[in-house]
């Protein structure tokens, strides 16, 4: 009959109009500042870079743990362009000890930033990952919105307790890369001092003190 | 005591005009009393968006607008307070003037109609003999501000929303005439005061509201569904669909402009609410005759409030119409049902009263819906598809 399947959805809506006043498991939101749910594991919003602090939880060496290295990759791949990259002009020892250039200026401006995903996917660092906070609202639109190195920076341990899967996917990757970079280094070194070992044994004293200098040069 | 209660506005305006000399009694209360429906309908209006906000979250399950007062009570002051404030951008390439003066006409007009509503006993603001036409020409200028408000503001966006909306509401005008026009039949005036007095009748106690006779019954679901549809509510709110058309012939109004648009879509529809009320729920007559005791304005404000409570309860179920849908359903059931119901109508008034009268009324009109939900709204079969050149 014509109009039976209005009244079926007429009585729905009364249904849940009135179930509304008696049980609390029908509402299906909670009210925001007051309750909050726990964000699922895969939230993500802006990216942050991530640093390795000695001391966890004191933020003291948030610019020398930093791992980014100023490659540019994210910035060239950003589809909106929001990242911005100058690279420093001296270097510093990373994570592996190898001597990298790092990041004079990183900024992001998260008013234009759309939360893709890109910069994090294409980084070989593992320097730039996504956050979950998301209450960034200010009243500046401009410089306000535009995060710089110090805002961006967040610590690996932030990381673990925003993405726990994740993170520890990453640190296993870069304990293997780490173990293999040693290993190369220590076989290196190794090799070296057998090689000075088997120079130093016809020659006399003093020329084993040109090796020595040629470390220091490294 | 009862008495006074009932006509308490007419006694304050007589009490109050009683301390002006002759001359000007007449104008100042005119003036009064549209300054009061000035005042009372946006009101209501304030109180039905309220209403529509809080019933709307209930019934998807959520809280609604709760933070501003206790309850989210003051809302409505929120929401007005912010579109006073708000920046009044006219594009430019508009139409300035007609871009102005839209909205302007369509809250005019929409309070116009409200000149002859009776709105309690002895509280009709013009008792017009031909108040039903006037209210109807009024209703029907509605239109002509929506065309001007798409047209003036050069948007595709705009324009689309008005030729949609000039489309239906023409559409829908003719069944909402049509089946008014069952009730000037039989009370033989377009008067609305008239139209209310014949209603205001009780039988051991129960009212003579058209509502509860066959072709009452028949007319108000058609006037109904045809005042929907002339308001732009949902499920007919295509001039406006926010998430098609970007609020249709709206779009390019901000600010005050726009408030003025909501204001009368709302005014609207509570006007319409308050026809329908006078037509076929016996305006501001009681329910029952035990309760005439109770003042008729508070009937009659009563009953519109409740067509809002439908209208709010109705957006809440259905989804928006097609375009196509909504013209088959204006022209191939609605029309031909409200000219049947002008024969029902006119069979009823003329057979002799009895409960002969009630079962043809009743079986013609059951059996032809019946038959047009069957063969009207039949939901066509389509083959494969054929080719008859290329194949």
């Amino acid at each position: 009959m014509l109009g039976e399947g209005i009244l079926k959805g007429l009585a729905e809506t009364a249904r849940n109009f009135a179930g509304s006043f008696v049980s609390a498991e029908r509402m299906t939101t909670v009210q925001y500042p007051e309750e909050r749910i726990a964000p699922i594991e895969q939230t993500r919003d802006f990216p942050f870079l991530v640093y390795d602090s000695k001391n966890p939880g004191d933020g003291a060496d948030w610019e020398a743990g930093l791992r980014c290295v100023a490659c540019q990759i994210c910035e060239k791949e950003c589809p909106p362009k929001c990242i911005y990259i100058e690279k420093s002009t001296d270097k510093k020892p990373d994570a592996l000890g190898k001597m990298q250039i790092y990041p004079a200026r990183f900024d992001i401006d998260i008013s234009v930033c759309m939360s893709c995903q890109i910069c994090v996917e294409v980084c070989p660092f593992e320097a730039i990952k996504m956050d979950t906070e998301f209450e960034l609202s200010t009243t500046d639109r401009f410089g306000g919105l535009l995060y710089d190195k110090k805002e961006l920076a967040k610590s690996n341990e932030h990381f673990h307790k925003i993405h726990p899967t994740e993170a520890a996917e990453v640190d296993a990757r870069l304990a293997e890369e780490k173990a293999k970079s040693d290993a190369k280094i220590k076989a290196a070194a190794a090799a070296a001092a057998a090689k000075a070992a088997a120079a130093a044994q016809p020659a006399a004293a003093p020329l084993a003190a040109k090796p020595a200098e040629g470390e220091s040069k490294a | 005591m009862i008495e006074q209660a009932d006509q308490i506005f007419v006694h304050l305006l007589h009490w109050l005009l009683g301390f002006l000399p002759v001359g000007i009694q007449g104008y100042v209360g005119v003036l009064l009393c549209v300054a009061t429906i000035i005042v009372t309908f946006p009101a209501l209006f304030a109180i039905a968006v309220l209403m529509e906000r809080k019933g709307l979250g209930r019934m998807q399950n959520r809280l609604g607008p709760n933070r501003v007062g206790p309850f989210g009570l003051f809302q409505p002051v929120a929401d007005g307070l912010k579109s006073l404030t708000k920046e009044d951008i006219v594009p430019l390439s508009a139409d300035a003037v007609v871009h102005f003066l839209a909205p302007v006409f369509l809250v005019v007009v929409v309070f116009m109609g409200y000149a002859v509503l009776p709105m309690g006993r002895n509280m009709t603001l013009v008792s017009m003999d031909s108040g039903l036409l006037f209210y109807f020409a009024m209703g029907a200028s509605t239109e002509l501000s929506v065309f001007m408000a798409g047209w003036s503001s050069r948007n595709k966006y705009s324009l689309l929303g008005a030729m949609r909306a000039v489309a239906q509401m023409i559409s829908y005008e003719v069944p909402l005439l049509m089946s008014s026009l069952a009730v000037v039949m039989m009370t033989g005036s377009l008067n609305l005061n008239k139209i209310v007095e014949a209603q205001n009748q009780y039988t051991y106690g129960l009212p003579h509201w058209y509502i509860f006779t066959p072709w009452g019954f028949a007319g108000f679901v058609l006037y109904a569904i045809a005042g929907t549809a002339e308001t732009n509510r949902s499920p007919f709110d295509l001039p406006e669909g926010e998430s098609e058309l970007v609020a249709g012939y709206f779009t390019e109004y901000s600010g005050f402009k726009f408030a003025l648009f909501f204001l009368g879509e709302y005014v609207g529809m509570l006007s319409i609410s308050g026809l329908g009320s006078t037509l076929f729920l016996g305006g501001w007559s009681a329910p029952f005759a035990f309760l005439t005791w109770v003042p008729s304005w508070i009937w009659f404000f009563g009953k519109v409030m409740l067509s809002m409570c439908v209208f709010i309860w109705v957006r809440g179920t259905l989804p928006r119409l097609r375009q196509d849908q909504l013209m088959n359903f204006a022209w191939k059931f609605v029309l031909p049902l409200t000219l049947l119901n002008l024969m029902v109508a006119a069979t009823w008034r003329f057979m002799p009263e009895g409960w002969l009268r009630w079962v043809v009324c009743s079986a013609i009109l059951v059996g032809v819906y019946t038959l047009m939900a069957r063969v009207g709204m039949r939901r066509e079969h389509f083959g494969p598809r054929s080719y008859r050149y290329a194949e």
